[in-house]
Order: structure tokens, then C-alpha cells, then sequence
């Protein structure tokens, strides 16, 4: 019986969690709500995935109506694996934010930032699940709208600005996919994706597909910060509270590559999105300046979270390149860094949340011999560090793997030469943490030692995930080939 | 081509265009959000347009009716407006917070500010 609602709770349980916790409004009942209803997505995104490996795909009527009148969740590999990242995620994180959130928001504000993180989820999920196209524009502008809201809470003033800078190229991207959206619905007379994609295949040839297909992929190049419209990204992230950073950047850009993708590959169809239209040559040049100057520019950054808001830039080059080579293995490959991306940036952001509770500042001069100090922190900042580098053993090294072997079978030298050397910047921008914690001199001001254990599990949990991911690929290589053989045959 | 007929799309494309050079062009926090509006306002125009049939009556149910125009464009673009309204008011109330900690709602200003830092 239960079984066969979870789609709908999947995005109906945070949903109404979200109002609850203003009611409840003290911290505490807040962020265990937060807590829990996080963790009840998880268990509902694992038993769609295991529904999935049963039947293949699930569809589902909201309210009874049938899928071209009514809204329908469709859910195949493909989103179930990214329901699975989003959830993980924010529970995970979740623990994290309790004494985070604690040190860097007021008291009074806490209940409320509980609940713009509760829609922020419902938002990710509901875009992600939904098989229907205003519906996805409509969770998109949910999830967008609260996570102005979060960035907004950081306790520096330019966190304002940063949000503001957000909101207006936020919302002009959601804008550009709306006008997308219409375009489409103009043509084909219906919002169901699947729908969309057969009657789409007699009028592609038209001015109004190119047209609609152009807005929806400038649209979404804004909401995934693909290089030039990159620019709202490294403020938000770098004055965003911690926990707000790693929620985002494990997840926000992540769900909207999936968008993209689904437009891409489920609705136009890879013949008309890669063939007719010339975006493969667009994103290997776009995917490509932005492995290499967001790399550059991180080196240079003395705020480490905004280094790590660079190299998330970088990092959306990594997996733009792999829809460029337009073949299954590039897609795999995309899919899943999708994952691994999420587990390192994820550690690498909390464990800058660590050090930012110890010592309230992510400064790079302000880390002088923290390797001793604080060394459990570090050492997830290590591992985090060593997987975006791509040393063999862990996550970042299994997707970069699959990234030059897709780019060498494509016989696309050049990229090879770019991945690689985005993964040497890497090594310069990561080197000099490592050297300043570990060789450089301690403050002598300053002292202090460990973050609490609830902040250093979750982030340890990650670090951990970074190196089992890194060694055992059966899952997350194996859900992300489903994948994206899935996306590449069209719909079963 | 039918410049006349497609008159609402010519007004669609002006306020577009006029809405967004405001985002692009002004310096100011209240107008840059006074543009996205107007931006936003253009694409609501677009699906009410869509909405119309030929020759299609209100699309209320009456006998003697077969041709109704699209009701469902004018609920979509009801979602919108509210989406609109919600973005609006979080931007201005970003606007209000940003001026009480730098005492200037102008974008050159605000960024000498943190220059100076």
C-alpha cells in the first residue's frame, strides 16, 4: 500500500515538514525535524531505487488523473539515482548544521532557517522526480527562492549582496526556462515530458523547437553556473553559512545538470539536442575554459570557500565535457562525477565548516599549523582534497577514469590534456592548504582544538563515502551506466 | 510576414527587451528588481497569447460552443504571477537589508565599500 505512495511522499513529507517547523520555531525541535525528515527522504529514495531495479520505472498519477492531464511523476534510473544524492546529502549535512547553524545564526532565526532548508529540499526533490514540465519550473522556483533565503542567513554582510546577486541571475535563468517551457507547450500542446518528446519528434524542425530549446539551455547554463554564467556562484557560496555551502554544493547545480540532461537527452532526443543543434561544439569550449580559468582562479583565492566555489566551477566543466562527447560512456562519466563530485565537495565544505566554528575564519592565513591542532578535521579536508585531485583510490579518481577513458574512445585527445591539466591545478590549489596546515606556523593566539563529534562525524562520513566510492564502483558506476543507458535509449 | 497579427508577441519582445536592459544596465538595487519584473511581466503575455484560439469562445461550457479557447496557459501563468510576486518581495526585502548594513541601496557604492575593506 505504502509502497506504492512513495513517490508523492518522497516530495509531500518535506513538503508539510516545512510549515511545522516554523510552528515549532525553537532550534532544537527544528532541527530535529529537519533531521528526521531528511533521513525518512533517504529511506524513501532507497526504496524507489530498489523499486527501480525491480521494475524498471515507475510512474506515477497524482491524484488519480492520467498522465497527460494530470501531473506524473516519472522516475526512472536516471532521477532516482539523483533522489538518492539529494537525500544523502541533506541528511548527512543536517547533523552537521545542528552546531553550526548554533554558532553562526541567532537563536530566534534558527526555526526559519530550518524551514527554508525543508522547502530547499522539497524544491531539489520535486524537480527531480517530476515528470512534468511547469511542475519542474514551478519546484524549481521553490527550491531557488529558499536558497536565497539560506544564503542570505550568512553572518557576513556581503552574504546579502551575494544572495541579491543570486536572485536577480537566479530568477532571470528560471525565467529563460519558462519561456522555454512555453515555447514547447505552444508547439506540442502538452507538459509531460514523455508526451512532449513523441509529438516533438514530427515539429523539431521548427523555429520554435530551436528557439525553445535555446532558452531552456541558456536558462539552465545560469542555474548550474556553466562558465560565463558562472558569476553568482563564488559569492554565494563563499559567504553562505557552512552548512548552507556543502548543502548547495553537493546538490543545487548537481539537480540542475540533471535538468538539463533530461531536456537534453528524454525531451528534444540526443539527434536534435547534439546533432542538429550545435552543442556538443558549445560545451566542449565552454566545459573546457571553465576547467581551466575557475582552476586558475582558485589557486589565487585566499577565502577557502570560495576557492572550493571555484573549483566547483571547474568541476561543472568535468561534467559538461562528458555530455560533450554525446556517447554513453561520456554520459557515465558525467553521471558519475555527478555522485563523486557530491561526496568530495560535500567533505571539503564541511570540514571548512569545522574550522570555521573553531576558529571563525576559513582564511588561508589563518590555518597555520592547524594540521596539529585540529588534525581529524584536516585529515577529512586531505581526503576531500586528494579525491578532487584524482588520486587513484579515491572517488574523484574512479570519474576522472571514466572521463578520459570516454574522451580517448571518442579519440578526443585535447580533453584528455585539459583533464589532466585541471586535475595538475587541482594539485597546486589543494597543495597549499595541506602545506600551510601542516609546515606553516601556528598563530600563537590562537588556540583550541577539535570540533565537536556531531560536526566530525557527518564529515567523516563523507570522507569515508570518498574513499569506498573510490574503491568499490559496483554502486555508483554501475546506477550511473543504468542511467545513463536509460537517457541514451530514450524512455523504455 | 504578419507584423500586425502578431502584435502581442511585438509587445512581448519590447518589454522583454526593456526589462532586462534595465536588470543589465541600472545600478540601482530597487530598479534592477523593477526590471526583472517587467521581464517576468513580458513572459506572462506570452502564455496568455498562447492561450487564444481562432475563433474560440470564454472557456466556459455553453451549448451552441465547440470552439473554446486554451484555459490552461492562464492557470500556468497564475502559478507564475505568484512565483513573481514571492521573488519580488524577497528581493526587496534583500533590498531593505542590504541598505541597513551599507547604508546605500546604489551597486557602485555598495561595492567600494567592500573594496575598502
Amino acid at each position: 500500500m505504502i509502497s506504492a505512495q512513495l513517490p508523492a511522499l518522497q516530495v509531500v513529507v518535506p513538503l508539510l515538514a516545512a510549515p511545522l517547523c516554523l510552528v515549532l520555531h525553537r532550534p532544537f525541535a527544528a532541527w530535529l525535524l529537519t533531521f528526521v525528515v531528511s533521513g525518512i527522504s533517504l529511506l524513501v529514495s532507497v526504496a524507489l531505487l530498489g523499486q527501480i531495479l525491480e521494475q524498471g520505472v515507475i510512474d506515477y498519477a497524482f491524484g488519480g488523473w492520467a498522465a497527460p492531464f494530470g501531473i506524473a511523476y516519472h522516475i526512472d534510473f536516471a532521477n532516482a539515482y539523483v533522489l538518492l544524492i539529494v537525500t544523502a546529502i541533506s541528511t548527512v549535512v543536517s547533523i552537521f548544521a545542528k552546531r553550526s547553524v548554533a554558532s553562526e545564526i541567532e537563536a530566534h532565526s534558527q526555526g526559519l532557517f530550518y524551514t527554508a532548508w525543508l522547502l530547499c529540499l522539497t524544491g531539489l526533490l520535486g524537480i527531480t522526480i517530476t515528470g512534468d514540465a511547469f511542475n519542474l519550473f514551478v519546484f524549481l522556483e521553490i527550491s531557488s527562492l529558499s536558497s536565497y533565503v539560506l544564503i542570505a542567513m550568512g553572518n557576513d554582510r556581503k552574504a546579502l549582496t551575494a544572495a541579491y546577486q543570486y536572485l536577480i541571475m537566479g530568477t532571470i535563468g528560471a525565467t529563460f526556462i519558462l519561456i522555454g517551457i512555453g515555447l514547447l507547450y505552444m508547439l506540442t500542446g502538452t507538459l509531460n515530458m514523455l508526451d512532449m518528446a513523441q509529438r516533438l519528434i514530427t515539429v523539431a524542425d521548427s523555429r520554435t523547437a530551436r528557439t525553445g530549446f535555446a532558452f531552456l539551455t541558456v536558462g539552465l547554463g545560469l542555474k548550474i553556473a556553466l562558465f560565463p554564467l558562472h558569476l553568482w556562484l563564488p559569492n554565494a557560496y563563499a559567504y553562505a553559512p557552512s552548512a548552507v555551502s556543502a548543502f548547495l554544493a553537493a546538490t543545487a547545480t548537481k539537480v540542475a545538470v540533471y535538468v538539463l540532461l533530461r531536456f537534453m537527452f528524454s525531451v528534444f532526443g540526443i539527434d536534435f539536442a547534439l546533432g542538429a543543434m550545435p552543442l556538443s561544439t558549445m560545451l566542449v569550449v565552454l566545459g573546457s575554459v571553465a576547467v581551466l580559468s575557475a582552476s586558475t582562479v582558485a589557486i589565487f583565492q585566499h577565502n577557502l570557500k570560495r576557492m572550493l566555489a571555484y573549483s566547483s566551477i571547474a568541476q561543472i566543466g568535468y561534467l559538461v565535457l562528458g555530455v560533450s562527447l554525446a556517447t554513453p560512456a561520456g554520459l557515465t562519466a558525467t553521471l558519475l562525477h555527478l555522485f563523486n563530485h557530491a561526496l568530495m565537495k560535500g567533505a571539503l565544505f564541511l570540514a571548512l565548516g569545522c574550522i570555521a566554528w573553531r576558529l571563525g575564519s576559513v582564511r588561508l592565513g589563518d590555518l597555520g599549523g592547524l594540521g596539529y591542532r585540529m588534525p581529524w578535521t584536516m585529515g577529512v579536508f586531505v581526503i576531500g582534497g586528494l579525491s578532487l585531485i584524482g588520486l587513484p583510490l579515491t572517488a574523484g579518481f574512479i570519474s576522472k577514469w571514466y572521463l578520459v577513458l570516454a574522451a580517448v574512445e571518442r579519440g578526443w585527445w585535447p580533453v584528455v590534456l585539459i583533464i589532466i591539466a585541471g586535475s595538475l591545478l587541482a594539485v597546486i590549489y589543494v597543495w597549499r592548504v595541506i602545506e600551510t596546515a601542516y609546515l606553516g606556523k601556528t598563530k600563537e593566539a590562537v588556540s583550541g582544538t577539535e570540533a565537536p563529534l556531531s560536526m566530525l562525524v557527518p564529515a567523516w562520513l563523507l570522507a569515508i563515502a570518498n574513499l569506498y566510492f573510490g574503491m568499490h564502483t559496483e554502486l555508483s558506476a554501475g546506477i550511473a551506466s543504468q542511467a545513463a543507458m536509460v537517457l541514451f535509449g530514450g524512455q523504455p | 510576414m504578419n507584423v500586425a497579427g502578431l502584435y502581442n508577441y511585438w509587445i512581448v519582445i519590447l518589454l522583454m527587451m526593456t526589462g532586462f536592459y534595465v536588470v543589465i544596465s541600472s545600478g540601482n538595487l530597487v530598479k534592477k528588481i523593477i526590471g526583472l519584473n517587467l521581464f517576468q511581466a513580458s513572459v506572462f503575455i506570452l502564455y496568455i497569447s498562447m492561450g487564444k484560439v481562432m475563433n474560440g469562445a470564454v472557456p466556459i461550457l455553453r451549448e451552441g460552443v465547440t470552439t473554446y479557447s486554451n484555459p490552461l496557459p492562464h492557470v500556468l501563468i497564475l502559478t507564475a504571477i505568484v512565483v513573481g510576486v514571492a521573488t519580488t518581495a524577497l528581493g526587496l526585502a534583500l533590498v531593505v537589508r542590504i541598505r541597513e548594513a551599507y547604508g546605500s541601496v546604489e551597486e557602485d557604492d555598495i561595492h567600494r565599500q567592500d573594496e575598502s575593506l
